[in-house]
């Protein structure tokens, strides 16, 4: 089910048949919808529903950020095809959903708890992938796209077999509730991850930029080979970095499940949501993943607004499709 | 004609009427209903290795074009309950302006970013004929088949037949397309398509070309699936299962051949079977993905490229 962030009451099991990707739920109830405008159509228009879907998506778009960080990192700057990146994100939400509904554990600190085992889990994966294509060469990407497909396939399943097809939802006291300013209510969820989002953002930004190895992961997306003339070993660097990128998946993971019930197929519209960020973003700027992410999400918010929450799958997929029409490399992109 | 080509008509032939004595001696329908499905996956694995196999371009947007095969069938058929075989040539048409489009944006992008738009392009005109309620909307739509026509007994036997001669066609196609010069320039450009074009292959005309015959073939193939169903609804029409099946028959079997997809889809299709109906649909999908993952690693070639290493060392063990 794609309507995600926006199916927002946690707690509230939908029983709809959840299929993938794009079916635009009938979830129109919004917690932060202000002004008790008409809930469950398309809204009528006004300045106000315009300010709270802007102010929404802003937010909204922070969260997006987080979730397509992990992929900026792997695609955007190693340029692994990891498609089943969205996969690993509804994984490590699983895993939060566990953590706290078994042990009481806060969703945001069972992230943390779980983070350890994603880079070990990272390191692992990226051997596997070199091994089997990027060391034999040639149409590494397609059949990696084959590949991570694949390993996405088996993450539902295994999750579907395990867990059923349900919506699963943590408690936390935050989760709930809203803030009032003035008609408009921003439900605290949100701002929770909205905060986590962009100091994570800020973090892996400081890391890529000032630390050693942040660097050398850089250099390694610029040039490979002038790394191993230095006597670096590339390998070893990118091996690292998708370990770092698969690591920053156990608090993107606990957002994901804080801002809305997480179910096994939810990976499917991620595929859009995280691909449109990082491709708009230009391939492994954090700042313009930052920029991107806020893009869709004020988009998406807009149009769910004007437009109802069926239109709502299509956004991120159209979007897309437009940058990559038009501006191939991005807003921030650092090829020509 | 050649030896080859005289043996590959004659089983052409020797398939459909075996297919057209089926319809006629079993009774039971199941044995259709299970086979219309294989027959289904054959057509759309192989339309798909003309563009994904010879190429190279890797189309995740089989389910687009399966999908808009049973959406034009389902439009056609509630304005003006057009007939089966009106319904099959319209989606062909309707597949190849999708194709002609698809090929338009291969000139922008390549390789994974291709895939993705064609991902990309599914799910947004998935989302369009979910929001378009004269053909159901999101909650799908019942059809009444009309009555059978005359040679068939039942309806799923005609489909089932009908499905039959677009195998055979799609095969035609794809064959002759490997044989002759269109085939040798789409391997060209698939290896290098900055020497391809430099070399004079109009490598723009032949992508196309290959997007549009793909996409006609995957949109015909699932024109006739609403009739099968008697009920479409755009999640399980533009269901990505659609595209990573096609795509894991295909490289299971081998894009190096024209057979290649077709065994794939025989020996993948007949085990998604097996499984859906012995054990679940969930336990299905986790066999399509250890397939795809399996095969890409250890034998990316698919089962054709393995036949033809054995045979190679055999030649050389004799020298």
């Amino acid at each position: 089910m794609i309507s995600g962030p926006w199916c927002a009451d946690p707690g509230r099991r939908t029983s709809a048949p959840s299929n993938f990707g794009g079916k635009g739920s009938a979830c129109a109830n919004r917690e932060g919808g202000g002004s008790g405008a008409g809930q469950g159509g398309p809204y009528v228009f006004s300045f106000e529903l315009l300010l709270d879907a802007v102010v929404l998506g802003v937010l909204l778009g922070c969260f997006y950020a987080a979730v397509s960080l992990g992929l900026s990192v792997a695609f955007g700057l190693l340029d692994v095809p990891h498609v089943a990146h969205p996969a690993f994100l509804v994984l490590a939400s699983y895993a939060v959903y566990v953590l706290n509904e078994f042990y009481g554990i806060d969703p945001l600190l069972a992230g943390l708890l779980i983070t350890p085992f994603l880079f070990v889990f990272g390191l692992a994966a990226y051997r596997l992938y070199y091994e089997t294509f990027e060391k034999r060469g040639s149409d590494a990407g397609v059949r990696g796209i084959a590949f991570f497909f694949g390993i996405a396939f088996i993450i539902e399943v295994l999750i579907i077999l395990q867990f059923g097809v349900d919506q699963r939802s943590v408690t936390a006291p935050y989760i709930g509730k809203a803030w009032r300013i003035g008609d408009m209510r921003i439900p605290y969820r949100l701002v929770v991850a909205f905060a986590v989002a962009a100091l994570l953002t800020t973090l892996l930004a400081l890391y890529l930029s000032k630390t050693f190895m942040g660097r050398a992961i850089r250099a390694v997306a610029q040039d490979q080979e002038a790394l191993r003339l230095m006597g670096a070993n590339p390998i070893r660097i990118k091996q690292w970095a998708f370990g770092i990128a698969t690591a920053v998946l156990g608090i993107a993971g606990a957002l994901l499940i804080i801002v809305a019930p997480v179910d096994p197929t939810l990976d499917r519209a991620y595929i859009g949501r995280t691909f449109c960020v990082v491709v708009m973003a230009g391939l492994g700027s954090m700042t313009g993943t930052l920029v991107a992410a806020i893009i869709l999400g004020v988009a998406e918010s807009i149009v769910l607004t004007l437009f109802g929450a069926s239109w709502a799958p299509a956004i991120s997929f159209a979007m897309l499709l437009g940058v990559l029409a038009v501006r191939p490399q991005g807003l921030f992109g650092r090829r020509s | 004609m050649k030896r080859n080509g005289i043996f590959f008509w004659i089983g052409a032939a020797v398939f459909l009427i075996a297919i057209a004595l089926m319809t006629k001696l079993i009774t039971n329908e199941y044995p259709f209903f299970a086979g219309y499905v294989i027959l289904q996956f054959i057509v759309l694995a192989v339309a798909w290795s003309i563009l994904g196999g010879h190429a190279g371009y890797v189309n995740f947007g089989t389910s687009a074009f399966f999908g808009m095969g049973v959406y034009t069938a389902v439009f056609l058929f509630k304005v003006a309950g057009a007939p089966l075989l009106v319904q099959i040539v319209a989606a062909a048409g309707v597949g190849a302006l999708m194709g002609f489009a698809l090929g338009l944006l291969t000139l922008r992008m390549q390789g994974i970013f291709f895939s993705i738009a064609t991902i990309a392009l599914t799910i947004v005109i998935e989302t369009s004929i979910t929001n378009w309620r004269y053909v159901g909307g999101a909650a799908g739509i019942q059809l009444q088949r009309p009555p059978v026509t005359w040679p068939f007994s039942g309806y799923v036997q005609m489909l089932f037949f009908v499905q039959a001669v677009l195998v055979v066609l799609a095969v035609v196609v794809s064959r002759y397309i490997q044989n002759s010069w269109i085939g040798r320039g789409l391997q060209a450009l698939r290896d290098d398509e900055l020497a391809a074009e430099c070399t004079g292959v109009p490598t723009l005309r032949l992508k196309v070309l290959a997007c549009v015959v793909s996409g006609a073939l995957m949109c015909a193939a699932g024109a006739p699936a609403a009739m099968y169903l008697q009920y479409a609804d755009p999640s399980s029409a533009f269901n990505l299962n659609y595209s990573v099946s096609t795509l894991a028959m295909s490289l299971i079997g081998g894009t190096a051949h024209w057979a290649g997809p077709i065994v794939g889809a025989i020996l993948l299709g007949t085990t998604q079977q097996l499984l859906t109906v012995t054990i679940s649909s969930e336990v299905n999908v986790l066999v399509l993905g250890v397939m795809l993952v399996l095969f890409v690693v250890a034998a990316p070639e698919g089962l054709i490229g393995l036949l033809r290493r054995v045979r190679d060392k055999r030649r050389e063990g004799k020298q």
